[in-house]
């Protein structure tokens, strides 16, 4: 047990990291770590860099489980299985198979006319953006393995009742007639190498980082002003634990916004360590990485308003109805 | 020749563009290359992943952005 608290320590959390951060910023800048600018330049940089190196190491493998699970093959396996099994399979399967924002419209026209039915093409468009190998590793290395494997759990559920629900809505018409249309070409299953399987992950680690550094680097931001700056009461007049409506704010807020969950993280952390209940913390993280006008935006083009409505209708509620489960049982999770 | 490349105008779509067009430089060919945005047509072409690229009509790569170097083969 002492070997892995120690593994868990150094290696997830990085405490040797938060160390010689705290070094630098006492012997080399002569600021404490307790001062208002010291703690938040602490926040910053071992955010930052801890962050940079953990997405690095994981997205290298985690791309190399994902080459094994391209959407083609995903739409084959997924075309098998119906009701609930689908559903199931289909947010299992977001989690592991990589695709670009860019992507998705492409990818939702693939599915839905290889005739998969729509609730399971949901299930995969839900937990895509939304539970990602990458942030379970990132979860548990900021907050703990109880809170990570619980927000996985979450997520593929809001995937799978979602999906579920409008797949029993029975919305096909509200697709627009041009996805139905057309034929895809089945590209064939190539044989990929080893080495083109390691190049894959490496491209993946250089892409994903280009993508999302900016975001970090805000999302790094704004935690360290939460953490050192805002008065804790502040805070927990609006998002406090004793607020009803803590977690229908931290929803509505992070609906419109727009940032990967690797930049979502460091807010959450800071509202967490500012006494925002764990549900709350959540719940925003979700409403921000798995709802966004640009998405919203690009699945128009492929789908009626109606069947767009009830998408976005349905994942803000599961999103709310998670955040106050959570806050509930919170204290289980710490 | 007619390259088009599928994209929704993403950062990565836009990379393969200016990949393909310094390939063609090098190679000196003439080849007209030309970004297609429209989700319909790029449904028409039945690619689950994009930036794709096409020539000739022809699906040749998807989800994927090529090097200059790789294209130019392909180009051949």
């Amino acid at each position: 047990m002492f070997i892995f608290a120690w593994l868990n320590n150094q290696l997830l959390k990085m405490q040797w990291l938060s160390d010689l951060v705290q070094g630098f910023v006492e012997r080399v800048l002569g600021l404490s770590v307790q001062d208002q600018l010291g703690g938040s330049i602490h926040f910053f940089v071992y955010d930052v860099v801890k962050i940079f190196i953990l997405l690095s190491v994981l997205i290298f493998t985690i791309s190399y489980v994902q080459s094994f699970f391209p959407p083609e093959r995903t739409k084959k396996i997924l075309g098998g299985y119906r009701g609930i099994t689908g559903n199931i399979l289909g947010a299992l399967l977001g989690t592991v198979t990589p695709f670009c924002s860019c992507s998705s419209i492409p990818l939702f026209i693939g599915f839905t006319s290889a005739g998969l039915p729509l609730g399971i093409t949901f299930s995969f468009l839900i937990s895509s953006p939304l539970v990602d190998l990458a942030s379970i590793l990132l979860l548990a290395s900021i907050f703990n393995w109880k809170i990570a494997f619980a927000y996985v759990v979450a997520g593929l559920i809001l995937a799978v009742i979602g999906g579920t629900l409008i797949g029993r809505a029975r919305l096909e018409g509200y697709v627009e007639p041009f996805v139905y249309s057309n034929t895809m070409v089945n590209t064939d299953q190539e044989t990929v190498t080893l080495k083109e399987r390691l190049g894959f992950a490496g491209e993946q680690v250089l892409n994903i980082v280009q993508r999302v550094w900016l975001y970090i680097l805000i999302g790094v931001g704004i935690g360290a002003v939460i953490h050192n700056w805002i008065p804790e009461n502040i805070i927990s007049m609006v998002l406090g634990q004793d607020k009803w409506y803590s977690a229908l704010i931290a929803t509505i807020v992070g609906v419109p916004m727009y940032a990967d969950i690797f930049g979502t993280l460091p807010i959450a952390e800071a509202l967490v360590y500012k006494g925002v209940g764990i549900g709350t913390a959540l719940a925003f993280m979700m409403a921000v990485t798995a709802l966004s006008l640009p998405s919203l935006i690009m699945l128009k083009t492929a789908v009626k308003f109606r069947l767009l409505a009830i998408f976005f209708v349905v994942v803000t509620i599961g999103i709310i109805i998670l955040g106050y489960t959570f806050n509930a049982f919170g204290h289980l999770l710490v | 020749m007619i390259i088009k490349i599928l994209g929704t105008g993403c950062a990565n779509c836009n990379k393969l563009v200016q990949n393909t067009k310094k390939a063609v430089a090098a190679l000196g060919i003439a080849a007209a290359v030309e970004k297609v945005q429209d989700m319909k047509a790029i449904a028409g072409y039945g690619v689950m992943r994009l930036p794709a690229l096409v020539i000739d009509e022809e699906v040749k790569v998807v989800g994927k952005i090529l090097k200059v170097d790789e294209i130019k083969e392909l180009l051949k």
